[in-house]
């Protein structure tokens, strides 16, 4: 089944124009329960109360408050908060474009996919030039009152918009010192490096599954037919608490599985 | 070896107050009666059918969890470029424990060289996690994945097939990406919140007025200190616990 687009509006480089659908390019597969009544298993609701009196808080009696300190709030109006909304806008306007490298993994945050609007032609042609430049544009644009700043990138063929974090929230390991200690020496260098070797492959997504979610659906599916598996407490693995000793011990157990072979 | 967030929390986030300015606290109730329900009167349920629900217990839930461990379980080595970037959700640094230094800084430097990095899974919470871990100018920083089943392709959005497009059309784009290309990418400048930082500007000013703050007794937390992320994460990698 298709999916519905979320929005439309058009990538705007210079004065040239390419309208474009946005669709979501993830589906979040986490298991969501109800929250219900205890008595009656009825969903239930929520509301706001004054955690002193109990009392409910009725909707047009709320404030929005920034916290200065604790305990200590400016009150924000709707009007204050109304009046810092962007103007709208249909435009995801691409100021300069960058090699893909350039941007950290850490910057990413969801990703989008752009479909072609109204003719396709100008969508595949976009896409092939970045394609063919490694290159990918850096977009900022309007949606449902706030404003975004973006990766717009192609991947096989297609545009792909992922939203990218604000600066004064990511941490750079740049503002950070390396840990202390000595550094390895060239002998050890050689050896951890041919050891990594022997784990290199290539990213396949479709090697790890979730297994946690997966125990978690069988086990619902399993209990709504009336017969639940009897669980067992959760063992404590004694721990290595070493990054280095967990590399090693994989390292060593491949080692010795590529002796036996 | 210990986790720290790669970024802040939301800087701009708003509390619900009152019409006296007290702080708001979110509360269940059974919509029929209109009856408060406290935390031991709600259940958990799973739709499995409309109206129909299957209650799973806190005690199931934690039971079904992964065996707990520290370890990273290092899977395989790949290409550090060469993850798509729609896998990635959120980031951590990792700081070395006592003792583990060596091993870390070594394993820094091996992947940094041969410009690699590792995927991993590891448990964190109760959920487990499948992770890859980037040295970062000498700290290893850790993004979590999502699985391949959370990620859409084409054909599940329904995007049309690619058909042949003019080359000229290409080289219509290919010429304006050319005279639009930087050599260097400046978050800084280019991913600045600007309605965020508008909105700390308005609290600046309003906080100087009077009748725009309002002030509660807020009992025993008084002393909730605002915790600074970077100077964590820098006595973390010096070694020192906090």
């Amino acid at each position: 089944m298709a999916a519905r687009a979320i929005w439309k509006g058009q990538l705007k480089i210079g004065t040239t124009k390419v309208p474009v659908k946005l669709y979501s390019a993830v589906q979040d597969r986490t298991v969501r329960f109800n929250i219900l009544d205890d008595r009656n298993k009825m969903r239930v609701k929520q509301h706001m109360i004054d955690p002193d009196s109990g009392d409910e808080v009725p909707n047009e009696e709320i404030q929005k408050g920034y916290e200065i300190e604790p305990g200590k709030f400016v009150i924000l109006t709707a009007e204050d908060l109304e009046a810092l909304q962007p103007p709208p806008s249909r435009d995801i306007e691409i100021e300069e474009f960058v090699d893909q490298a350039k941007i950290s993994q850490q910057w990413f945050a969801r990703p989008y996919y752009l479909g072609p609007d109204d003719g396709d032609k100008e969508y595949f042609a976009l896409a092939e030039a970045l394609q063919n430049q490694e290159k990918e544009g850096i977009a900022h644009w309007v949606m449902r009152n706030k404003y975004y700043a973006g990766a717009l990138r192609a991947i096989d063929d297609y545009l792909y918009l992922f939203t990218l974090r604000d600066a004064k929230e990511v941490i750079s390991a740049a503002e950070l010192q390396k840990p202390t200690g000595a550094a390895p020496t060239q002998k050890e260098l050689a050896m951890a490096k041919q050891l990594v070797e022997m784990l290199r492959g290539e990213f396949k997504a479709s090697d790890y599954k979730d297994e946690y979610r997966e125990r978690v659906e069988k086990f619902i599916q399993q209990k709504a037919k009336g017969h639940a598996p009897r669980l067992k407490a959760v063992r404590t693995k004694p721990k290595t608490n070493a990054l280095g000793s967990a590399l090693e011990k994989s390292l060593a157990a491949l080692k010795k599985g590529k002796r036996a072979a | 070896m210990s986790l720290f967030p790669a970024a802040r929390s939301n800087r701009a986030s708003l509390r619900m107050l009152g019409p006296d300015g007290q702080p708001l606290a979110r509360k269940y109730f059974a919509e029929k009666s209109g009856k408060d329900l406290d935390a031991d009167e709600v259940v958990r349920g799973y739709e499995v059918n409309k109206g129909k629900y299957v209650v799973v217990t806190d005690e199931e839930l934690e039971r079904l969890q992964p065996e707990k461990t520290r370890d990273i379980d290092l899977k395989q080595f790949v290409p550090a470029d060469s993850i798509p970037p729609l896998y990635f959700e959120r980031g951590y640094f990792l700081t070395p424990a006592a003792g583990s230094q060596k091993a870390y800084k070594l394993l820094a430097e091996t992947m940094d060289q041969s410009e690699l990095a590792g995927v991993a899974t590891f448990v964190m919470r109760g959920k487990e996690y499948l992770v890859a871990i980037f040295s970062d100018n000498g700290i290893l920083r850790a993004e979590t994945m999502r699985f391949a089943d959370e990620i859409r392709s084409p054909s599940d959005v329904g995007l049309p097939k690619k058909k042949d497009v003019p080359k000229a059309t290409v080289t219509k784009f290919e010429k304006l990406i050319k005279n639009k290309a930087k050599k260097q990418f400046s978050p800084a400048k280019k991913l600045q919140d600007k309605q965020t930082d508008d909105l700390l500007k308005l609290v600046k000013k309003k906080e100087k007025k009077r009748g725009s703050v309002v002030e509660v007794e807020t009992g025993g937390d008084s002393d909730r200190k605002v915790i600074d992320l970077v100077q964590v994460l820098k006595k973390s990698l010096a070694g020192k616990s906090s």
